[in-house]
């Protein structure tokens, strides 16, 4: 990553200390994840512990380390959603795309992540993909679902 | 002074003391894996659970932790503090079943099986290494990473602990001793951090004394001139 | 400069604001709350748009983006003024004849409006709906009405007067006594006496006060808080500000969570408005009272909502809560005396000094006043927000406004209180909502989430559920929490899976004692709750999982078969195209029914989602 863009986040919030969350949302907001450089810059930057940075970054669920898929899928998993059979559709991903919540497929197409609570709860079961909405979700609907992406050969 | 009970017996302590220190110095036997000391209480372990009765009111809390008051009543061997005791180090053992020091501890403490999946871990996340890094040697290379059931102690990115100083103090501080330390003639490794550094060699002796790199941050911080470590301390 | 620098200038613009409005021009509110976006508003509000400018009638006809009305179930929602006619699952090729038929020819448009369950009668007024006839939305309400990104829509509805009583009209002590007098107690879960914890802040000693609005939310299935923050922003900001003159504080921060973009956005917007028009910054409205607000997005940790690890969080740390003998109200953000209270007990505060202590007495029980906002969702008809006094039943929450169970199954449970709760069963029914009752029987109010249960739901996979949550969200440090809750997650994943043993449930009951007992903070504090509450209502379906290997609710993948009913298989063959693992052997339009090989069979459940003849079941 461009360490100019780095400083460019760092300055907006005046190399605040307690604004480290807050660089590090932006960060992952526009790679997608947080390089290794990035973090280790920060840490120069900011003329605090890479131990305290790298602490932060992992300790948060909205923080990855390594690179997200071209297609972000989030599966809700509150406890409405899960009661109306959430579970059955991760299983269904896990099976389709052979990664497991967390992880992102090896041609980095698609990463599969759980969500603790959209507060969309009437709709459930809620999955979304690149920020969109699919509400009352099945496991056959989501097959259905994953096979528009999987067919799409340009760039979303 | 402060004065209260502990166990019903009457204790004195400076005020900013906490219980535990005042405890073990007054000869009562508390448990504890987290506390050292040499640095801030934690509570982490919990082993050193206590139950205080203050203005009417019981709670079971960390003695380690809670700060001395005029007029408490502590109690060390109530039959929830005990159950409590038990419990947290069989779930400790059920984590690292081969740590020597735990087997040991849990035995006193009347654990001898563990009702759950035993795992192979051997760090019982007490921070003391960290803590120790951070507070007294400033050289901040590991801490913490993650939360949860995924929370473990590690150099950033699992890689080598690159600030670490190969001072060995997190290696004499952990409790249960799987830091490790090494030295292989003029090389010194702490073995969980992957840090290896070269030794400097004493100008008048010839032994090798402390890593080079340890001894550039001391010569930094402290300002002082080049040179200034070329003589080992017992040449000096 | 639209600055307002004194109490007589806020109702000067007050009443010019108003003078502008007719209240009886015809007006279209669309609800644009999640629940709402989720099932597709935007290209409805976007039809009416285009129908009223293609008509040229635009200048006549209001068109209103609101918050959340709280009645999800049926989204798209669409209010016509000043009839307050409800329409629901309302589509943009409906747009054109709502304002032709109701708007321009006063007529109501069927099949839109709301359709009783029972009687099949059709009711127009939203008021008269029984999903909303029996709340009680003072806090909620107005929602409905105003446009969250115009603080003018918010003065047209009285804002912002409360807070020019209290810093004109009232000293810090007296608003504090006013808080205390109401009983007020914390919406968040604590249930805490807010103008106990606002007097004891007062009091600390500091040159610097903070106060923090807990917008973290983390409760599955708990929304209530962001449809406040998303549809009413200011009702909350004024309920800071009037706490940070009480309690003299000169900084304020709304903690949000990261999942919550538009809140943040609507919220940001209202902080800029706040501060052009003088609610903010320096002097507020003359008073010589100075008080400014930040936001701060939380990164996606529940344990963030506990008090002292959400001031770490805003700190720049992990959030690792801190030891609980040392009070935030008098140490708590960089060590300073800080009140930290929940977004719905800030938006009472408002209601408070207008109306007074008597009024607000009135409403709830002795031990719980006032209205609570819940998210009534899972297994019920109408989910939604729901707003309601103190008190009432959880049959009447169920029944009469969530209009009972889906497909008329059994109510099993319902699981108030999120992850720190517990599970109340059928048999209490009849139980008043409030704090201290919700307690006794083993469950707690929590921030307000309500998720209905019914016999297709297995309360040991409840359990287990709530375990796999904590043990990922526990921040790790404590022993007893972190090993605690992995260890309990353990014990139940084994009897889900059929490995259950004599002794697992003291094993659970041992695990909950240290967990709850031995941790520093309410996570690990309350974590075994949702297991006590189910082994003690539910015993029966753990003892059948670990004695009998059954799971009765037909759940845990591990103890049930899927089998086909021979006389109902239809030969249609589409079991057998939705079968990922090839476990469905038969011929389409042969003579023989088609078997499912239960070897082969990994209870994915797609073949009983696939059937259209009911052909399916689980044993």
């Amino acid at each position: 990553m461009d360490m100019g863009r780095v400083e460019s986040i760092l300055k907006r919030y005046d190399y605040q200390h307690s604004s480290l969350i807050a660089m590090l949302q932006d960060i992952q907001a526009e790679m997608k994840y947080l390089p290794e450089d990035a973090l280790e810059h920060m840490a120069e930057k900011l003329e605090i512990p890479l131990t305290r940075v790298f602490r932060v970054a992992t300790f948060y669920g909205a923080f990855s380390l390594t690179p997200k898929g071209r297609h972000q899928i989030q599966v809700c998993l509150g406890t409405a959603c899960h009661v109306r059979g959430a579970g059955r559709i991760v299983d269904t991903l896990e099976r389709q795309l052979k990664i497991k919540p967390g992880e992102t497929t090896r041609n980095l197409r698609f990463s599969l992540d759980t969500v603790n609570c959209l507060g969309a709860c009437a709709a459930g079961p809620i999955v979304v993909v690149n920020g969109e909405y699919s509400g009352e979700m099945s496991p056959l609907k989501m097959e259905k679902l994953l096979k528009q992406y999987q067919k799409t050969k340009k760039e979303s | 002074m402060i004065r209260f009970t502990i166990d019903g017996q009457e204790v004195q302590a400076e005020k900013g003391q906490t219980i535990l220190p005042v405890a073990l110095d007054a000869g009562f036997e508390i448990p504890h894996l987290c506390y050292n000391e040499s640095v801030k209480p934690y509570g982490a372990c919990r082993l050193c659970l206590v139950e205080v009765r203050k203005a009417g009111r019981t709670r079971m809390t960390t003695s380690c932790t809670y700060p001395v008051t005029e007029g408490i009543e502590v109690s060390t061997q109530t039959e929830g503090v005990l159950r409590a005791r038990r419990l947290i180090i069989e779930l400790v053992l059920a984590m690292c079943p081969g740590d020597d020091a735990i087997r040991e501890m849990a035995s006193e403490l009347g654990v001898e099986d563990v009702r759950f999946e035993k795992e192979d871990k051997d760090c019982i996340l007490c921070g003391l290494c960290a803590r120790v890094c951070d507070e007294i040697v400033g050289a901040n290379a590991i801490h913490f990473a993650r939360k949860g059931s995924h929370r473990e102690m590690i150099p950033p990115f699992e890689k080598e602990a690159t600030t670490c100083i190969a001072c060995g103090a997190c290696v004499t501080v952990c409790p249960v001793d799987v830091i490790g330390m090494r030295e292989d003639g003029e090389e010194r490794t702490i073995t969980r951090w992957k840090r290896t550094l070269k030794m400097k060699q004493c100008k008048v002796c010839g032994n090798y004394f402390a890593p080079w790199f340890q001894l550039e941050k001391f010569r930094q911080t402290a300002n002082l001139p080049k040179g200034s470590f070329d003589v080992c301390p017992s040449c000096r | 400069m639209k600055r307002i620098s004194s109490p007589e200038g806020l109702e000067t613009e007050r009443k010019r604001i108003l003078s502008a409005r007719d209240p009886n021009k015809p007006c279209i509110t669309v609800c644009t709350g999640t629940g709402c976006h989720a099932a597709g508003c935007y290209p409805v509000a976007e039809a009416f748009r285009e129908v009223l400018k293609k008509n040229g009638i635009a200048g006549r006809i209001d068109l209103r983006n609101t918050g959340c009305h709280g009645f999800c179930e049926k989204g798209p929602l669409v209010v016509v003024h000043p009839q307050k006619i409800l329409y629901q699952r309302v589509k943009p090729e409906d747009a054109e004849e709502v304002v032709s038929k109701t708007i321009q020819k006063g007529k109501t448009i069927e099949r839109l409006l709301y359709e009783h369950p029972a009687s099949g009668e059709r009711i127009a007024r939203e008021d008269e709906v029984p999903f909303y006839k029996r709340q009680r939305r003072t806090i909620f309400g107005d929602n409905g009405n105003i446009d969250p990104a115009s603080i003018e829509d918010y003065l047209a509805i009285g804002g912002y007067k409360a807070l020019a009583t209290a810093l004109l009209s009232m000293k810090p002590v007296d608003i504090i006594e006013q808080v205390k007098e109401s009983g007020l107690r914390g919406r968040g879960g604590g249930g805490f006496p807010a103008g106990q914890k606002w007097e004891s802040c007062r009091n600390a000693a500091g040159d610097k006060r903070y106060v923090i609005c807990n917008a973290d939310e983390g409760d599955p299935g708990a929304y209530m808080d962001r449809s406040l923050l998303e549809g009413n922003p200011h009702s909350v900001l004024e309920g800071m500000i009037i706490g940070a003159y009480a309690i003299g504080a000169s900084e304020g921060y709304v903690y949000v969570r990261n999942e919550y973009p538009l809140a943040v956005k609507n919220l940001r917007i209202a902080l800029d408005q706040a501060t052009e028009w003088g609610f903010l910054g320096g002097d507020i409205l003359g008073s010589g009272f100075d008080f400014s607000v930040k936001i701060n997005r939380g990164g996606g940790a529940f344990v963030c909502g506990e008090s002292t690890a959400m001031m770490a969080s805003i700190e720049g740390y992990s959030g690792e809560p801190r030891p609980k003998h040392i009070h935030t109200v008098e140490s708590g953000l960089y060590d300073k005396p800080t009140n930290l209270n929940n977004v719905e007990t800030w938006a009472n505060v408002p209601h408070i000094i207008n109306q007074g202590t008597e009024w607000y007495r009135r409403i709830g029980t002795d031990g719980s006043k006032g209205t609570k906002i819940f998210s009534l969702v899972g297994k019920v008809n109408n989910t939604g927000l729901v707003e309601v006094p103190m008190g009432i039943t959880l049959r009447e929450i169920i029944y009469d406004i969530g209009g009972g169970i889906i497909g008329g199954k059994r109510f099993k449970a319902v699981q108030t209180g999120g992850p720190s709760g517990g599970c109340v069963p059928e048999s209490l029914l009849d139980l008043p909502v409030d704090f201290d009752r919700l307690t006794e029987v083993g469950s707690m109010m929590g921030s307000g989430g309500m998720i209905v249960m019914d016999e297709n739901t297995c309360m040991v996979d409840v359990a287990k559920y709530f375990m796999n949550f904590l043990k990922e969200e526990s921040c790790g440090k404590c022993t007893s929490c972190r090993e605690g809750t992995k260890r309990m997650y353990e014990v139940l994943n084994r009897i889900t899976e059929g490995l259950g043993q004599d002794g697992d449930i003291e094993l659970l009951e041992d695990l909950a004692f240290v967990t709850a007992e031995a941790s520093l903070c309410a996570l690990g504090g309350t974590a075994p709750n949702p297991v006590l509450s189910t082994i003690r209502y539910f015993r029966d379906e753990y003892e059948a999982h670990i004695r009998d290997k059954r799971c009765p609710a037909g759940v845990c993948k591990a103890l049930i078969t899927y089998r086909i009913a021979p006389d109902r298989c239809t030969i249609c063959g589409r079991c057998q195209k939705a079968c990922p693992s090839q476990a469905i052997e038969g011929k389409v339009k042969s003579k023989k029914p088609f078997k499912i090989l239960p070897e082969k069979c990994i209870r994915c459940g797609m073949c009983y989602e696939a059937c259209k003849f009911d052909a399916i079941e689980v044993v």
